[in-house]
C-alpha cells in the first residue's frame, strides 16, 4: 500500500463535520434560492410540489425537494437549465445519456475553477505530484473527462500529456515509453487494452516509468483493479464523476482505497431506494442522488445519477472528513432482476475473483425455458487459474462457484466454461450481460 | 466564531429575513452585499441583540445569543457600528469614545484600561486625537464614521460588525476606512461588514454573501463574487447590454445605463 498522500486543500478536505454541515446548509439554501429565481424548471417543479424553500432548515429537509432526472435535462435541451445568461457561460459540454438523450451542460468562470480544484484534490489523493508526467488517455471532445483531469493535473503542477483517445494503443505505449509517463489517466478498459498491447509489443511494464493510474468513466470491479495493477505494475485508483454534475472531480479514492471521498463542500450526496425513492440508511446500497451547492451555471438539485452505491460516514485514516461512496456497483438500468432477486454483474465478478484467485473473464446469459427464467454464467478457462490445482478438477471448481453464487445472491446459476481467450474481448456491460428473456 | 442558522427576523408583522444562514470564522473578514432593503441592517441588528429573532439560531463563540440583550452581546465581545454612525453630537469626541468603554469586556478594569484603549483608538485614527475636545457634531461624515468605529473598539470586541461604513462618506475616506478595517483584521479582529456598494467590501473581505429580499442567493470567496457576472452587473456597476437576459419575462427591458 502506498504511503499517505498530502491533501491538496487540507483546510477544506478535513473540515470538522459540524463546520462542513454549516457550509453545506448555507450553500444549499443559496443554491435553492438561486435555482428558484433563475431556472424556470425548478420554479415550476417546486411550485407544483408546494415546496417552501424557507422550510429547508437542515440537510434532512432536502428530501422534500423534488428530484431532477436525466429526462428533465433532456427536455431542457439545450439551454433551459442554465441559471445564468448564456454569455456568462465559458464552456459547454455535452453528454449523450441513456435512451438517446442529449444533455448540454454549461460552466461559468467560477464553475471551471471549482472543477479544477475538485479534480486536483483527487489527483493529489491518488499520489500524483508536480514531479509526475501524467498521460491522459481520455477523449477530449464534447465529453468532459479529458478536460477535467487536464485542468486538475496542471493545477497540481504535473507535466500533462493530452494523449487523448486519438492515439492508437501502440502510439499510446510509444508516448508512455518515450515521454517517461509516470501516471496514466484513462478508462479501466483502455488500461487493459494498453496492457494487452504491451504483451503484443513484447514490452515488460517494468521497462516503463509508470507507477500510478487513475481510472474512471466506466464501471469496473475490484477484480479489474487487481488485473490492472498486476499487468501494468501500478497502483490503480478509482474516481467518480459525471458530465451532468461536473465531469471528473465529484469523488475519488485516497491511498486507503476504502471508498471514494465525495467533495462534500461542493456536492451533497444522498442514496435512495430507486423503487420507493426514499433515502436509505447510511451504508445501504441504492441510487446516488447529488445536489450541486456551488455551481453557478448549471446547478443540479437532487439529480438522480442512476449509479448504485452506498455511503460510508466512518472516519477515514487519511484525515479527510468527506463521506466515502463505495465503488459504483452498477447502474439502476444494469440491475439484473432474476426471479424477483436483484443482483449486479459486478457481484458475479467478485465471486469469480474470490473462487478463482485471479481476475476472471466471464459472461452472463439470461434466458427463459418453458416460462422459467434461467441464468448461465460462462467463465473463461485458463491454465493460469491458481486455485485449479488445489481443487483438482474443473467439476469441483464449477460446484464451488455455483455454491458461492447461491449463498451470496440466492440465485441458482448454471456455471459453464468457455475456451481460453474466447471472452477476453468483453469490456462493457452490453456484451457482458445477454438477456434473451424478452425475445 | 459566529454561526447563524435559518435566521428569521423583522419588524412587527413584517418579515425581513427569511431563513438566513451564514458563518464567520475566527480572524476572517466577511462581507454581506445586497441592495437597499434586502435585509442587511436587519441581519446585523438581530445578531447584535437589538432585534429579537422570530426563528433561527445565532451562535457566538459556541454560545447561543439569539435572545441575549444588546448590552450583553457587546460584553461578550461582539460590537456593532451602526449605519449612520449615531454619534452623540453634543458630546466631545473623547466623551463619545469613553461611552464605548462602558461595557468593556476585557483588558484592565476602570480608568486605566479605558485610557489604554483610548490610546489605541487614537493611534488608529490620529484625527480623533486631534479633535478629542471638539463636539462630535462638528466632525465631517468620514470623521464621524471613524469615531463610530473607534467607539465600538473601546469595548475591546473580538467580532466587529459594521453597517454600511462607506455610506455618505467621500470616496477617499472610504479607502481610508477600509484600510483601517483591513489593519484591524490583520491584528486578529474578526470582521462582519454589510455594504450596498460592493467594491470596497469585496476588496477587503475574505468571503462574502449576497442577500436579496431576505435570502442568501450567493456565497463564495470575494474573488469568486468579483468574477461572478451577475454580481458585477448588480453590485459592481459594470455595464452590460442585456442581449439574452430576461428575454421572456421582460421583452422591453431597457439596457442598463452606462457607468
Amino acid at each position: 500500500m502506498m504511503s499517505r498522500m498530502p491533501l491538496h486543500d487540507p483546510k477544506a478536505e478535513s473540515l470538522p463535520r459540524e463546520e462542513l454541515e454549516q457550509l453545506q446548509i448555507e450553500r444549499l439554501q443559496s443554491t435553492l434560492n438561486r435555482g428558484y429565481r433563475n431556472v424556470a424548471f425548478y420554479r415550476a417543479a417546486f411550485d407544483a410540489r408546494r415546496v417552501n424553500l424557507e422550510q429547508v432548515r437542515d440537510l434532512g429537509s432536502l428530501r422534500r425537494i423534488p428530484f431532477t432526472t436525466n429526462e428533465d435535462l433532456h427536455r431542457s435541451y439545450p439551454y433551459d437549465m442554465l441559471a445564468v445568461p448564456l454569455r456568462d457561460i465559458l464552456r459547454i459540454h455535452f453528454t449523450p445519456g441513456p435512451a438517446g438523450y442529449s444533455i448540454v451542460v454549461g460552466h461559468t468562470r467560477n464553475d471551471l475553477r471549482t472543477w479544477t480544484e475538485c479534480t486536483a484534490r483527487l489527483i493529489a489523493a491518488a499520489g500524483i505530484t508536480d514531479q509526475d508526467v501524467v498521460q491522459i488517455a481520455l477523449d477530449y471532445s464534447l465529453f468532459a473527462g479529458g478536460f477535467g483531469f487536464q485542468q486538475g493535473a496542471e493545477e497540481i503542477g504535473a507535466s500533462v500529456i493530452p494523449a487523448s483517445l486519438t492515439a492508437s494503443v501502440a502510439k499510446q505505449i510509444a508516448i508512455m515509453r518515450d515521454f517517461k509517463t509516470t501516471a496514466l489517466i484513462s478508462t479501466p478498459g483502455h488500461a487493459l487494452r494498453i496492457a494487452a498491447g504491451l504483451d503484443e509489443m513484447g514490452i515488460h511494464p517494468e521497462q516503463l516509468h509508470l507507477k500510478l493510474g487513475i481510472f474512471g468513466g466506466e464501471r469496473w470491479s475490484e477484480a479489474t483493479r487487481l488485473r490492472i495493477q498486476e499487468r501494468l505494475r501500478i497502483v490503480a485508483t478509482d474516481t467518480y464523476g459525471l458530465t451532468e454534475i461536473l465531469g471528473p472531480g465529484v469523488a475519488g479514492e485516497c491511498h486507503v482505497h476504502g471508498g471514494l471521498h465525495i467533495n462534500e463542500d461542493h456536492f451533497i450526496a444522498e442514496v435512495i431506494d430507486p423503487g420507493t425513492l426514499e433515502p436509505v440508511e447510511c451504508g445501504r446500497e441504492g441510487e446516488l442522488v447529488l445536489t450541486t451547492i456551488t455551481k453557478e451555471g448549471f446547478p443540479l438539485i437532487r439529480y438522480r445519477t442512476g449509479d448504485i452505491t452506498s455511503l460510508d460516514s466512518a472516519p477515514c485514516p487519511c484525515g479527510r472528513t468527506f463521506v466515502r461512496m463505495s465503488r459504483v456497483a452498477g447502474r439502476t438500468d444494469d440491475l439484473i432482476v432474476f426471479r424477483g432477486v436483484g443482483f449486479f454483474p459486478s457481484q458475479i465478478e467478485d465471486i469469480l475473483l474470490e473462487v478463482e484467485g485471479t481476475s476472471p473473464h466471464y459472461q452472463i446469459l439470461l434466458d427463459r425455458t418453458d416460462g422459467t427464467d434461467t441464468v448461465e454464467v460462462r467463465v473463461e478457462v485458463s491454465d493460469a487459474i491458481p486455485s485449479l490445482d488445489e481443487l483438482k478438477s474443473l467439476e469441483a471448481y464449477q460446484t464451488r462457484i455455483t455454491q458461492r453464487i447461491k449463498t451470496a445472491l440466492d440465485v441458482d446459476a448454471k456455471v459453464t466454461f468457455a475456451e481460453p481467450r474466447s471472452l477476453r474481448h468483453i469490456v462493457d456491460s452490453k456484451q457482458r450481460v445477454v438477456d434473451r428473456r424478452q425475445q | 466564531m459566529l454561526r447563524v442558522l435559518n435566521l428569521e427576523s423583522g419588524y412587527g408583522a413584517l418579515r425581513v429575513l427569511k431563513g438566513v444562514s451564514l458563518h464567520v470564522g475566527p480572524g476572517e473578514a466577511v462581507a454581506i452585499i445586497g441592495a437597499n432593503g434586502a435585509g442587511k441592517t436587519t441581519l446585523l441588528k438581530t445578531i447584535a441583540g437589538i432585534l429579537r429573532p422570530k426563528a433561527g439560531v445565532v451562535v457566538f463563540d459556541g454560545r447561543k445569543i439569539g435572545n441575549t440583550p444588546a448590552e450583553k452581546v457587546v460584553s461578550l465581545g461582539c460590537s456593532l457600528v451602526p449605519e449612520g454612525r449615531h454619534v452623540f453630537s453634543t458630546l466631545t469626541v473623547r466623551e463619545n469614545l469613553i461611552l464605548g468603554a462602558y461595557s468593556r469586556r476585557r483588558g484592565g478594569r476602570g480608568a486605566a484600561g479605558a485610557a489604554a484603549r483610548l490610546d489605541e483608538v487614537y493611534q488608529l485614527f490620529d484625527v480623533l486625537r486631534q479633535r478629542a475636545g471638539q463636539p462630535a457634531g462638528t466632525l465631517s461624515g468620514g470623521e464621524q464614521q471613524m469615531l463610530a468605529i473607534g467607539r465600538a473598539l473601546m469595548s475591546n470586541p473580538r467580532l466587529l460588525m459594521m453597517d454600511e461604513p462607506s455610506l455618505g462618506v467621500a470616496p477617499l475616506i472610504v479607502k481610508r476606512i477600509y484600510r483601517t478595517i483591513a489593519d484591524l483584521q490583520r491584528k486578529g479582529l474578526t470582521i462582519l461588514v454589510v455594504e450596498q456598494n460592493a467594491h470596497a467590501a469585496l476588496a477587503m473581505a475574505d468571503r462574502a454573501y449576497v442577500i436579496e429580499t431576505g435570502q442568501i442567493v450567493l456565497e463564495g470567496t470575494s474573488r469568486q463574487l468579483r468574477d461572478n457576472p451577475q454580481v458585477q452587473r448588480a453590485y459592481l456597476g459594470k455595464d452590460y447590454r442585456s442581449i439574452d437576459e430576461g428575454k421572456d419575462d421582460e421583452p422591453d427591458a431597457p439596457a442598463r445605463p452606462q457607468g
